[in-house]
Parts: C-alpha cells; sequence; structure tokens
C-alpha cells in the first residue's frame, strides 16, 4: 500500500536542517505498524511528509501509495486517495461546527473517488454511528471543530474523523499522548474497530502503553531521521525497559558508514 | 506555491461586476456652488425649503475641513472636479418611469447581470427593491403591495414630492446637516435614496432593498435614506452596492438617517462590495458615509448588519443614539479589505435612557496589503442607568503585509452601567489551511470555510436570502487562481 524509499526531508525554509536522512518503510493492507523513537528523531515529521505538508521539502526518494508517486499531489489530492493524518496538535477551526467540516470533507472525497455523496439528514445518521465507536454524544457535531475542546476530546475528535471518512492509510501521530486510561482505551478501542483487511494504521508514539491495547504487527523505531531498528512488539517492550540508547550506537554506526 | 503565497493570491479574487452601462446622460456641469445647488435642486423640481435646506448645508460645509482622524491615507478628492448631478437622458415626459416599459433596457439588463430583477414576477418573492443608477431611482417595485399595508417605500425625491411633511420632519433630524464634512457635503448635494416610512401597528410585509449602482465615470454618489417606524411597527431593509472598474477614485457620500419610535424595530443589513480598485490601489471608491440610528421611543430598537467587502477607502460608524427607555442598538459587522483597500469602520453606541443596550460584533479580515480598523465608542450618558455594552473586537490576518488596528473609546458617566469590551487577532495560519487540506477540501474551500466560520455570529444576522448571498460575495472576495 505504502512504500517509503530512501526519503531525505529538510526544511524548506531552511535546507540545511535535515530532518528524514533516508526512511524506508513498507506497509502493507490489514497491517498495524508502530513508530517510536526520542524527541526530534523525525516521527512526527514523518506522517506530515506522508500527508503532503508543505513546510518540508523531500530531496530524496520517494513515496509510492498503490505504486504511485504522491510526491507532486497536495495534502487534499493525498486525502482523496484515503490517506489520513490524525494531528498531534488538532487544529480549532472557529465558528465550523464539526458536521459542517465532516460532510464537507466526506462528500469532497467520496465525490472524488466516486461515491455517492450524504445529503445533511443522511450524513447525520452515518455520523452518528461513528460517534459511538469514540463513545461521544450527538451534540459534539454541533460544536466548533477543537475549539475550546479539551486534549482529550481533541484526539477522540481525530479518531472520530477518521470513522467518518474512512481512509485506507491511517497515520496517528501521537494520538494517544496526553489520554488518561479511560480515554486511551476508548480511543484504542475506536482504532481497532475501525482497522481491517483492506486497510493500515500506523501509530506514532512515544509510549508502549498503547500497544497493550493496540498491538502492532510491525514495531520501528526511528533515531536521528532514520529507522534504526524494526521488529514485532517485544521491540516496544525492550524499549520500554532500556530507553533507546543501546540502539543510538547502530544508528550512528550506519551515520558513519554513509559519510564514508 | 508556498500557501503563504497560495493564501495571498486567493484573496485576489476577480471583481465581477465592473462592467459599465452604454447610457446616454443629461448634460451638468462639474463643480460645487450655490448655482450648483440651485440647479440641482431645479432640475429635481424641489420646493424651495429642501433648496433652503442644501444652500445651508453648502455654507456650513464650505466652513468644514475634512477629518483627518482616520486610520486612512488618500488624496483628498477634487471637489470642483466632481459632477454633483448624474441623471440618465429620460424617454417621453423625463418623468420616473411608472412601468418597467419606460425604463432604459440597457439599464434593466444592468440590474439584471448583477443578479436584481426588476420584474415582479422575476423577484425573489417578499423582497421589495428599489433601483438607484447613479443619482436617481430608477424604479421601485412592489409599491401596490405595500401601499396596502400603509407603508410607503419610494425614492427620496418622490417623498419629497408626495410626503413633504414626513421628509420635513424628519430629514436631518437624527444626521443634522452640519454633522461632520462628508455629511454636509451630502446634505448640499444629496441626489436620490430610499424612503421608508412604517405607520403604527405594523409589520412591512416585505423585505425592502434598495440596490446602488454608480456607473458614470465622473459623477460622485450622495444618496440619502430615510427609515421612519412609528410606534409598534417593524421593518427589515437591506442595500447592496456594487460599481464599475476604472482607473480614477468615484466619490461616494451618504447619509442615512433611522428613527425609530415606541417599541418599533429596524433592521438595517449592508452587502457593500463597491469596487476596489486593483491589485496596485489605482481606482476605486470612496465610501464616506454617515450612518445614524435614533431609538426615539421606548422599548425601541435599530440593528446594523453590515457585509463591508468593496472601496478603496471605507469611512463608516453606523451608530444607534438609545434615548428611550429600554431601547435597544445593535452593530454586527464583518469587513473584508485586501490589495491596498483601508477601511476605518465600526459604530458609535450613545446611551441615553435607562436601561438601554447595546451590543457590538465586529470581525475585520484583512489580506494583501491592505489596512482594516475598528473604531468604536460607547457612551453612557449619566442618566442613563443599568445601561450595558458588550463588544466584540476581532481581525483575522491574511498573510504578512496586512494590518488591523482596534481603536475603542468607551465613555460611562454612569455608575451603574455594564461595559464589556473584548478584542483578539488572529491569523490564518498554514496549520488551519493543511488541516482543512488534509480532510480533502481544496485550498479556497479552507479558506472560506475557516472566514466564514469566523464571520458566523454576523453573517446569521443577515436576513436569509441575503446571507446565501454575503457567504458568496466573501467566497469570491476570497477565491483565486485555485479556483
Amino acid at each position: 500500500m505504502l512504500e517509503i524509499k530512501d526519503l531525505h526531508v529538510c526544511v524548506e525554509e531552511d535546507p540545511s536542517e535535515k530532518i528524514l536522512k533516508g526512511v524506508n518503510l513498507t506497509i502493507n493492507k490489514g497491517e498495524i505498524h508502530a513508530i517510536m523513537g526520542p524527541n526530534g528523531s523525525g516521527k512526527s515529521t514523518l506522517s506530515k511528509v506522508v500527508a503532503g505538508h508543505e513546510a518540508y521539502e523531500v530531496t530524496q526518494g520517494d513515496i509510492l501509495f498503490e505504486g504511485e508517486s504522491i510526491l507532486d499531489l497536495d495534502p487534499d489530492e493525498r486525502a482523496h486517495k484515503g490517506i489520513f493524518l490524525a494531528f498531534q496538535y488538532p487544529v480549532e477551526v472557529p465558528g465550523v461546527t464539526n458536521k459542517n467540516l465532516l460532510r464537507q470533507a466526506y462528500n469532497t472525497i467520496a465525490k472524488e473517488q466516486g461515491r455517492e455523496e450524504l445529503d445533511p439528514i443522511e450524513f447525520e445518521d452515518y455520523a452518528a454511528e461513528k460517534l459511538e465507536l469514540v463513545d461521544m454524544k450527538k451534540e459534539f457535531m454541533d460544536r466548533s471543530v477543537n475549539a475550546g475542546f479539551s486534549g482529550g476530546e481533541k484526539k477522540r475528535n481525530e479518531i472520530f474523523q477518521m470513522a467518518v471518512l474512512n481512509p485506507r492509510l491511517s497515520f496517528l501521530d501521537e494520538t494517544d499522548s496526553g489520554l488518561d486510561i479511560d480515554a486511551l482505551k476508548i480511543v484504542a478501542n475506536g482504532i481497532n474497530q475501525i482497522a481491517d483487511e483492506d486497510r493500515a494504521v500506523v501509530m506514532v508514539t512515544h509510549y508502549q502503553r498503547i500497544l497493550d491495547y493496540i498491538e502492532p504487527d510491525y514495531v520501528h523505531v526511528m533515531i536521528d531521521g532514520r529507522i534504526a531498528k524494526s521488529g514485532d512488539k517485544d521491540l516496544a517492550v525492550k524499549l520500554e525497559d532500556q530507553g533507546y540508547d543501546w540502539l543510538s550506537d547502530t544508528a550512528s554506526v550506519s551515520v558513519n558508514g554513509e559519510q564514508n | 506555491m508556498s500557501e503563504t503565497e497560495a493564501l495571498e493570491s486567493m484573496v485576489g479574487g476577480e471583481y465581477k461586476y465592473g462592467f459599465t452601462t452604454d447610457v446616454e446622460y443629461e448634460e451638468f456641469p462639474k463643480g460645487i456652488n450655490e448655482d450648483i445647488i440651485r440647479e440641482i435642486s431645479r432640475r429635481k423640481n424641489e420646493p424651495e425649503w429642501v433648496t433652503e435646506f442644501r444652500l445651508e448645508a453648502y455654507e456650513k460645509w464650505t466652513q468644514m475641513e475634512e477629518p483627518d482622524w482616520p486610520n486612512v491615507e488618500y488624496e483628498t478628492p477634487d471637489f470642483d472636479n466632481v459632477q454633483y448631478y448624474s441623471a440618465t437622458k429620460k424617454k417621453g415626459n423625463g418623468k420616473k418611469p411608472e412601468s418597467l416599459e419606460d425604463v432604459d433596457p440597457e439599464i434593466i439588463e444592468t440590474y439584471e447581470k448583477l443578479g436584481i430583477p426588476l420584474q415582479e414576477q422575476k423577484q425573489l418573492q417578499g423582497i421589495a427593491v428599489d433601483a438607484v443608477f447613479d443619482s436617481e431611482s430608477i424604479f421601485t417595485t412592489f409599491k401596490e403591495k405595500l401601499g396596502e399595508a400603509g407603508v410607503i417605500f419610494c425614492s427620496i425625491s418622490e417623498a419629497i414630492q408626495n410626503h413633504p411633511e414626513l421628509v420635513k420632519e424628519y430629514m436631518g433630524s437624527v444626521v443634522p446637516k452640519g454633522d461632520n464634512f462628508y455629511a454636509a457635503l451630502n446634505s448640499a448635494v444629496f441626489s436620490d435614496g430610499s424612503f421608508v416610512y412604517v405607520p403604527k401597528d405594523t409589520i412591512c410585509p416585505m423585505e425592502l432593498s434598495t440596490y446602488f449602482r454608480i456607473n458614470n465615470m465622473q459623477s460622485g454618489q450622495f444618496e440619502r435614506t430615510l427609515i421612519i417606524c412609528e410606534d409598534n411597527s417593524q421593518v427589515s431593509y437591506l442595500e447592496g452596492c456594487t460599481a464599475p472598474m476604472y482607473q480614477e477614485n468615484q466619490l461616494h457620500a451618504a447619509v442615512v438617517e433611522l428613527v425609530a419610535l415606541e417599541n418599533a424595530e429596524i433592521k438595517y443589513s449592508t452587502i457593500q462590495n463597491w469596487y476596489s480598485g486593483d491589485e496596485e490601489g489605482q481606482g476605486g471608491i470612496f465610501n464616506f458615509v454617515t450612518k445614524r440610528g435614533h431609538c426615539r421611543g421606548d422599548n425601541s430598537k435599530i440593528s446594523w448588519t453590515q457585509v463591508e467587502t468593496g472601496s478603496a477607502i471605507t469611512w463608516k460608524y453606523p451608530s444607534v443614539i438609545m434615548q428611550g427607555d429600554n431601547s435597544i442598538g445593535e452593530f454586527f459587522s464583518v469587513a473584508v479589505t485586501n490589495n491596498r483597500q483601508q477601511a476605518d469602520t465600526g459604530t458609535k453606541m450613545i446611551h441615553v435612557g435607562k436601561n438601554t443596550k447595546s451590543t457590538i460584533i465586529s470581525k475585520g479580515i484583512s489580506a494583501g496589503k491592505s489596512n482594516n480598523s475598528y473604531r468604536g465608542q460607547v457612551k453612557i450618558s449619566p442618566r442613563a442607568d443599568g445601561a450595558q455594552n458588550y463588544s466584540v473586537c476581532d481581525s483575522m490576518l491574511i498573510g504578512q503585509t496586512c494590518g488591523a488596528h482596534t481603536f475603542p473609546y468607551i465613555e460611562s458617566a454612569n455608575p451603574t452601567a455594564k461595559v464589556e469590551h473584548e478584542a483578539s487577532t488572529s491569523r490564518v495560519g498554514e496549520d488551519q489551511i493543511f488541516y482543512l487540506q488534509q480532510r480533502g477540501m481544496d485550498e479556497d474551500d479552507a479558506i472560506s470555510l475557516i472566514v466564514n466560520g469566523f464571520c458566523k455570529e454576523v453573517l446569521k444576522e443577515l436576513p436569509m436570502e441575503f446571507a446565501v448571498e454575503a457567504d458568496k460575495l466573501l467566497g469570491i472576495k476570497l477565491e483565486g487562481s485555485v479556483g
């Protein structure tokens, strides 16, 4: 589904600031991946670059979705293909209701994908089902997007949006951080219900804790702009116990290797 | 193209009403002096007291200075180079046409192009229209139907002829002829405008609307509108404005007076889309307007809603004097500036009566190299016990080269009064746009959604039919290369 090949990325305004330095990653449908790593290792950047954020420039490598490069596509065109990003810091849009935003988003994507658009009443019914997935009340739909939401509500809203838009590939950027244990369970439960054999989910996270509720097929560790190690769930447990230091050596070895 | 560039180009939406209509005008000399004023009055066949009104205003005007306190920069118009009267040559007897067949088909077509068909059967149900082309009212629809309810809706020129007692009593009673520089100029040379009279115990059965069109390149537009609502009556009135694209600036100096008697309610909405000049600030309308409402009776209410998107310079403060006890003044405003536009707009809420209440919601959106200022005064007189004001002024910036300013003036002479003022400034962030794009919307739709959300509290105050129009207008104004 998604193939990231030797991806090098710098900040658009400051090309000397290189963030990703050769990321390789393949994600197939039906898989759940977790990407872990210390602060500043490039995890969030990777999610944003896949979604098409223009603050970053790809200097080398490629991103293929369903076999085609998406590097030239605008963020909305990538969304139309079924790529979703749950934001680490969901953005507030005052005066625009969740319902309004989501119906417009849903219908835009449906239209691009040749599916039927929903009228306001049909949409309300459709969205009501999805609300249950994240245990939210109907009033939620009439509130302005993320405005005045608590941290936990914002994260739940991201998963709710994901459920409504029903993407093929979802990047969840630290969706678990800032959640108390109850909220974490709700969010994890929502994600589990959305994930199926036709979809793929990538969780970017600092903590092993969410992986107790969502079992990943693969765990990757990012260090200094590269995937330093990949493994299964046990790798996450080891990271929780031992931190990232034992991996840094491996990473720096390959950095040196490249320079040579 | 970076998102910032996209944002900036997006706000440069094309002006769709910039065409000119080819009509023949009556000859009229440029410039201003007593003879010109007498000539205007003569051509309009006005009674002596109106001529006197004009001459007194002119006398005052000559002794006044143009104000320099607004936060805008422009070259003072050359008042001797403006044509103060502009009328198209009439067919037949030169009187205002009784039926549409007597109206120049070019003009009918113009209004048609603007989306304002003058044929009653083509119009939105429930809206009567007065069409003002340059300085004269061309045609007023649904007069008969309104007449049945006792409502008078006609041009002010007709009102002077047919209802002189009403005009004499109220004209200049809210905005005195020497009120300010541009109001004095208007009082001297006012051309046409709308007149509305709603008798006692009457709810006006239709929305009333005036559509102002400046066509003549040489002429200024000096319309004057007067709305009177007697005891226990109500009216909702809307004005729309457009003008062709010319290289030269044109002067528009209007006066609007509203009078609400006991328990009366006037809702006045404006969608102003005068030509705003090109990207470099060449051309566009100078919009210097005095609008004031007087809640003369107890429990009366005056509400101003404005969506200001056009004009090179806007200088306008729709105000309410709340004299009657328990009267209410409201001001809801969206002002959008782009390119080199400058707007200094806001309101004055003058609390005189007891328990008077005012609300101010102002939303300024600046883009390009424009400058957008809110200026608002809340004044509470010593006898206004229990007066309350609530003000919110929010500014939104699009891009890095525009400016937003807020100048609130609060004077309270009564310790029981409560005045609240909130202000905020935000920037349409690339993050907001990225977020909405990630949800599948293109840049145009994303910006449109953000801006509409920002203005929602104001847009919901517009009459339904016009809310859609305003929504579209904001879209056009803020749309660009992508759409």
